[in-house]
């Protein structure tokens, strides 16, 4: 069974405060273990976003991305729905979300599922870094907002 | 007819740069010196940025390493754990394993080496080669491969798919797996895992023959092409396995010249050092690696799928066997050295990949319950694997405390450097020569480099992803034109 919303964080773990997203998964495998337990919710995570990822979107009424950004507003984060896309991330090793929900009508032959990306502000990306005071303070929100959304 | 490594002309000159080549993985720029009449004096690859990934792993426990050197890139982690936790099995003394934790172990790298080259032929080389290189830009992507070839692109996908369900069940988990360890793995398969992974086999065999099929005929469509776009000559090295077989896990280097002419075998991982040297040159970050007794000038050699299928002297599974010998034949049993070549190979490759994946999955050590081995503690290990882009060499030095107090890591995108450079200076010669550069023609100069599928995150140590843009220096070195493709 198909959990119907899937949140897929990504980012590099050693990369400060790239480290938001799969830390969005982490905390919310804790704080709504119930909900994933009862195939409500299921979270994913990755360094970044590749083709086959498409297929994990199959039979899912709601996609959240959870990803760092180092633009933001004072929130620290925001959320905005995204659209099927052609961009240039097609002839990289990564994809968008925009391109990953093309690739998923391509293949799949079906409108993707209603998506939203959380972009989390960070400051610093360096290898080792740990994540800054102020990207955690965004991802606490973030996470605050998710659970209201819900 | 120079080199183009390094111009002599006294001519003014104008400097193009193209900045993060598409579809390559990290940070590198293309730079071309081109005088009035649009002569090219000098070609090079760079790497623009470096970021010590040894310094971040000293100091670290060992037991550490093959799940922190998965941060180094998120192309081929997998690659990385395993070379890892070779060297490191022979720091806790485990010169053998049991037969469950290596079956495991390359039962994951099979499963990596599936889902890269699926990649890189489905995804990101298919469209340059299915629509052309100076092809719409617009449809020059996997989005038109969708549109043009759905089947294709959709097998591309599922190819993938299947090779990172190989991975999750043998690593633990989709990714930061810890699934191998110093001396072993910590998990095996069971038997619901393996059936679960046998059932999609047969669809997976024939999508990869289904590949080597496509890229044949691609091939035999436009020989002349595939023959002699940046075609240049050089030695090759890799892994070989027992009685030279072709292997991606283990095995030991050997290296031919241009000719196929056996120069050095037999060379155990820990002696790479006595066999292999990195010169470094001023205008790259990236290292030039060489085979000691040749010196630098002809030292150098390629390595991934075109060396491996050459290198070897026969696969130990039928199918890709037969495809090897068909390879061999359509070029009359000479030596191959024309970059298209890698695609061919990469895809022969991936069809012994199922196949081993198929062979792995009948044997019943996959699901058996010994895992760990130890032995006599030292301190320093090497670790060498076929990574999808070539050789692999980890190398560590661990303290009393268990810390480690050296990392040198040389990646395949490394040993394929002086390659990639030699490749985009016959591109500049046969195709940019005398011409105004398009951005078909600038696609030419990726479409060389992409052949060796460099993944330039590796070669950096880092996780750069830039954009690509192309500049227009005259002599003085001011911009006068500039083009941009986004990417993040």
């Amino acid at each position: 069974m198909t959990a119907p919303v899937l949140v897929f964080g990504y980012g590099n773990p050693s990369r400060g405060d790239d480290a938001v997203g799969p830390e969005f998964v982490r905390r919310l495998e804790l704080s709504q273990a119930d909900a994933i337990a009862r195939g409500e919710l299921e979270v994913l995570t990755d360094f970044q976003l590749q083709v086959e990822h498409a297929l994990d979107l199959k039979g899912r009424e709601r996609v959240y991305f959870v990803d760092a950004t180092v633009e933001g507003g004072a929130a620290g984060f925001a959320v905005t729905p995204v659209e099927p896309s052609k961009d240039a991330t097609f002839t990289t090793h990564v994809l968008s979300p925009q391109a990953l929900l093309h690739t998923y009508q391509a293949v799949v032959r079906a409108p993707p599922p209603q998506a939203f990306v959380i972009a989390i502000r960070g400051e610093r990306f360096e290898l080792g870094e740990s994540m800054s005071t102020a990207a955690t303070a965004h991802l606490e929100a973030a996470l605050t907002a998710f659970a209201a959304l819900r | 007819m120079t080199s183009l490594e390094t111009s002599q002309t006294d001519k003014p000159t104008r400097r193009i740069s193209i900045d993060q080549v598409s579809r390559v993985e990290g940070h590198g720029k293309v730079t071309l010196l081109l005088d009035d009449e649009g002569h090219v004096h000098q070609a090079r690859l760079h790497i623009v940025e470096f970021r010590g990934f040894e310094r971040f792993i000293q100091g670290r426990p060992y037991w550490e390493v093959p799940v922190m050197v998965q941060r180094l890139c998120g192309i081929c982690p997998v690659s990385h754990h395993l070379a890892a936790s070779k060297a490191l099995d022979v720091v806790v003394g485990a010169t053998q394993l049991t037969p469950t934790a290596e079956k495991v172990r390359r039962l994951m790298h099979y499963g990596q080496m599936l889902q890269s080259h699926a990649l890189h032929f489905f995804h990101l080389s298919s469209p340059d080669l299915l629509f052309g290189f100076d092809s719409e830009v617009s449809k020059r992507n996997v989005v038109g491969v969708v549109a043009a070839y759905p089947e294709l692109a959709t097998h591309g996908v599922l190819l993938r798919k299947f090779g990172q369900e190989v991975i999750r069940l043998t690593a633990g988990k989709r990714v930061h797996g810890t699934g191998s360890i110093p001396g072993g793995v910590n998990k095996s398969l069971t038997r619901a895992e393996r059936d679960e992974l046998l059932a999609a086999l047969p669809d997976v065999l024939q999508w990869a023959r289904e590949g080597v099929d496509l890229v044949k005929a691609l091939h035999q469509k436009n020989t002349a092409l595939y023959e002699s776009f940046g075609l240049f000559r050089s030695s090759l090295l890799s892994l070989v396995g027992p009685g030279g077989r072709l292997e991606f896990y283990d095995g030991v280097i050997r290296a031919r010249d241009a000719d196929g002419q056996v120069m050095v075998d037999g060379i155990e991982p820990k002696n790479y050092r006595q066999h292999i040297e990195e010169e470094v040159k001023s205008w790259s970050y990236m290292k030039f690696p060489y085979l000691t007794a040749l010196g630098p000038e002809r030292g150098w050699y390629k390595v991934g799928p075109l060396a491996r299928v050459q290198n070897c002297d026969f696969i130990h599974t039928p199918l890709a066997e037969a495809e090897r010998q068909a390879f061999r034949e359509a070029h009359g049993g000479q030596m191959v050295h024309a970059p298209l070549a890698y695609h061919w190979t990469r895809l022969i490759e991936l069809l012994h990949a199922a196949e081993v994946i198929g062979e792995l999955l009948r044997d019943d050590d996959l699901m058996g319950d010994a895992l760990v081995v130890s032995g006599e503690r030292v301190g320093e290990g090497v670790g060498i694997i076929e990574a999808p882009r070539g050789t692999l060499i980890h190398h560590y030095k661990v303290d009393s405390q268990d810390l480690v107090t050296m990392c040198n890591l040389i990646v395949s995108t490394t040993h394929n450097n002086q390659a990639m450079n030699e490749a985009i200076r016959s591109v500049a010669r046969e195709y940019l020569d005398g011409h105004e550069p398009t951005e078909g023609l600038m696609n030419h100069l990726e479409v060389a480099i992409r052949a060796f599928d460099p993944c330039l995150s590796c070669a950096t140590h880092a996780m750069g992803r830039m954009p690509l843009y192309v500049e227009v220096r005259d002599a003085s070195g001011a911009v006068v034109g500039s083009a941009t493709k986004s990417s993040r």
